[in-house]
């Protein structure tokens, strides 16, 4: 069979490019990065006032003080408390959900328009509303933050599930699979990659639900700091605050890539490899 | 229904051999708001243990149609299959190797070969022996890692046939497996499934388009009509074994087979084309 082993089209992957390929990206990356903030830097107090885009060197000043001296720790586990408390909620019971209505055609008959309708209600809307509820602590924010990721999580399980190719089910079918099984075994790995989607695109979600819900009523955490610093017109404090929730988005995605590299290893095209095949 | 001379050869050794599948007046019907489509119309036919059974029709004749409802994945309008005297078929008795590359993206080679084996609550250990010996077989045993995006093609289908096989199923039902491969990887495979088939002595029931993949690897060739789907005739193949394929075109019987039932297979894709 060695005439076969010739044609394999990539189970002898070099690592060596891949890496170089990597470093490149990672180069071009910072060098972006040291562009935009070289600019906005130099721009700051010469071409714009710094009194409306404050200037890299203050920002990074502020949050040095703001970790070391500040209150930065405890603004930070309330925002990501509620946001972590309403994801990990909102995961389980979308999942749960998408599973039990892709099994149940008549549920998810019934049920759809009305998912539709409260899908449909801006959450902006529903903060007050959860304030009156549950108060100006952290319940509201996780309650704010479930009811976007949950719909997330729930439409991609579900769709994730319907699209499962009928070849796989059927042959399972064939090789006398029982219902378990064929769900155990064939329907959730063939899902995977779907349901990992709405757990990444969720997490902005997750996110903007939290900080919506400090903007509302709050007394802690970085969207109330970023309110408070706006009305003082301390533009610095501000953009420290964006800039941190910025991180939170990234770090949470890099984790979840990690997760992914190692579940979804079967699938074919790593970004890396397409990118370097073209 | 040609009967040839009273060589000894594989066909006639087979007549003494019991039935070990029987289709009887199978008729399969799709009604839809349009009417409705006859796909089979009365198909009987008896099928040997141990034998090398091929199948060639017109593409669309209902050849799939019949074996997806011998594996269950559909139900006769009418008429019977019988696997081992029991009127339903056990699925967990049927190999059944799909036209498409199908091994799950998901599962290893080796995991993917073990499937069956675990739905049959093997224990780990066994599954292990028994799917290293068949990676052995056909020559992936350095793949058992690989994930199927890895593979090339040919190398995918051999992990379909012996998945199909590991877990000694009383019959190996193939739908055109070779159909997407190049003509090269097709000979390497139909040579690999005769040796293979030589070893396990299985029932074979091999659905194909390709009338001479049907001559050299059957020992009886059946021909189905244009829809709906009639059995228009059989044809015992009487060619030695071990049979070499590439070499198959100098042996009298194979030639002679092939412009005979050349000329009915013609025929029948004139009328299914719908030209006549």
């Amino acid at each position: 069979m060695s005439i076969e082993a010739i044609d394999l089209p990539m189970a002898k992957k070099t690592e060596a490019p891949a890496l170089s390929y990597r470093s490149k990206v990672g180069l071009t990356r910072l060098a972006l990065v040291l562009v935009v903030f070289g600019f906005w830097e130099f721009a700051s107090g010469s071409l714009f006032s710094t009194f409306w885009i404050s200037k890299p060197s203050l920002i990074a000043a502020y949050i040095f003080k703001w970790i070391f001296y500040g209150d930065f720790f405890y603004q930070l586990s309330f925002t990501f408390g509620s946001m972590i408390a309403g994801f990990t909620l909102g995961t389980v019971l979308g999942l749960l959900a998408g599973v039990v209505l892709s099994r149940s055609q008549f549920a998810s008959d019934v049920l759809d328009p009305f998912l539709v309708a409260i899908n449909g209600i801006p959450r902006v809307a529903l903060a007050p509303l959860f304030v009156v509820w549950f108060g100006i602590d952290m319940l509201p924010k996780i309650i704010l933050v479930f009811t976007l990721v949950f719909f997330v999580i729930f439409y991609n399980t579900y769709a994730g599930i319907k699209s499962v190719d009928r070849r796989f089910t059927d042959l399972a079918f064939v090789m006398g699979a029982n219902a378990n099984e064929l769900f155990r075994k064939v329907i959730l790995p063939a899902s995977l990659p779907h349901i990992f989607l709405g757990i990444k695109l969720s997490i902005p979600y997750a996110l903007i639900g939290a900080i919506i819900g400090e903007f509302v009523a709050s007394s802690a955490g970085l969207g109330w700091k970023i309110q408070m610093e706006t009305s003082l017109y301390n533009t610095t404090g501000t953009m420290a605050g964006l800039i941190v929730m910025m991180f939170i988005v990234v770090a949470m995605n890099s984790m979840l890539a990690v997760m992914e590299r190692q579940l979804l290893r079967w699938q074919p095209t790593s970004r890396f490899a397409t990118a370097q095949s073209q | 229904m040609s009967q040839s001379a009273d060589l000894v050869t594989s066909s006639s050794v087979l007549q003494d051999r019991h039935s070990i599948l029987k289709f009887t007046d199978v008729i399969k019907k799709y009604s839809s708001e349009r009417g409705s489509i006859v796909a089979l119309n009365g198909i009987s036919l008896d099928v040997k243990e141990g034998e090398f059974l091929t199948i060639v029709g017109p593409s669309g004749c209902g050849k799939s149609t019949l074996l997806n409802i011998l594996v269950g994945l559909e139900t006769p309008s009418a008429g019977a299959v019988v696997l081992d005297g029991a009127n339903t078929v056990d699925r967990k008795a049927v190999g059944y190797v799909m036209q498409n590359d199908n091994l799950y993206p998901w599962r290893t080679l080796r995991e993917n070969v073990e499937f069956p084996l675990e739905l049959r609550n093997i224990p780990a250990a066994e599954r292990r022996r028994i799917s290293a010996r068949y990676l052995e077989k056909v020559h992936l045993a350095d793949f058992a890692d690989a994930y199927p995006y890895e593979l090339s093609g040919g190398m995918r289908q051999r992990g379909n046939i012996i998945r199909a096989l590991c877990f000694s199923p009383r019959i190996l039902v193939m739908d055109e497996p070779f159909g997407p491969l190049d003509a090269q990887t097709r000979l390497l495979l139909q040579n690999l499934l005769l040796g293979l088939w030589a070893e396990e002595k299985k029932t074979v029931l091999f659905i194909t388009h390709d009338l001479h993949e049907a001559i050299a690897l059957g020992d009886r060739l059946v021909v189905l009509t244009a829809r709906p789907g009639r059995i228009k005739s059989s044809h015992p193949i009487d060619i030695p074994r071990p049979r070499n394929i590439r070499h198959l075109h100098e042996n009298a019987a194979y030639r002679a087979l092939l412009s005979k039932v050349g000329d009915e297979l013609a025929e029948e894709i004139q009328v299914q084309a719908g030209v006549h």
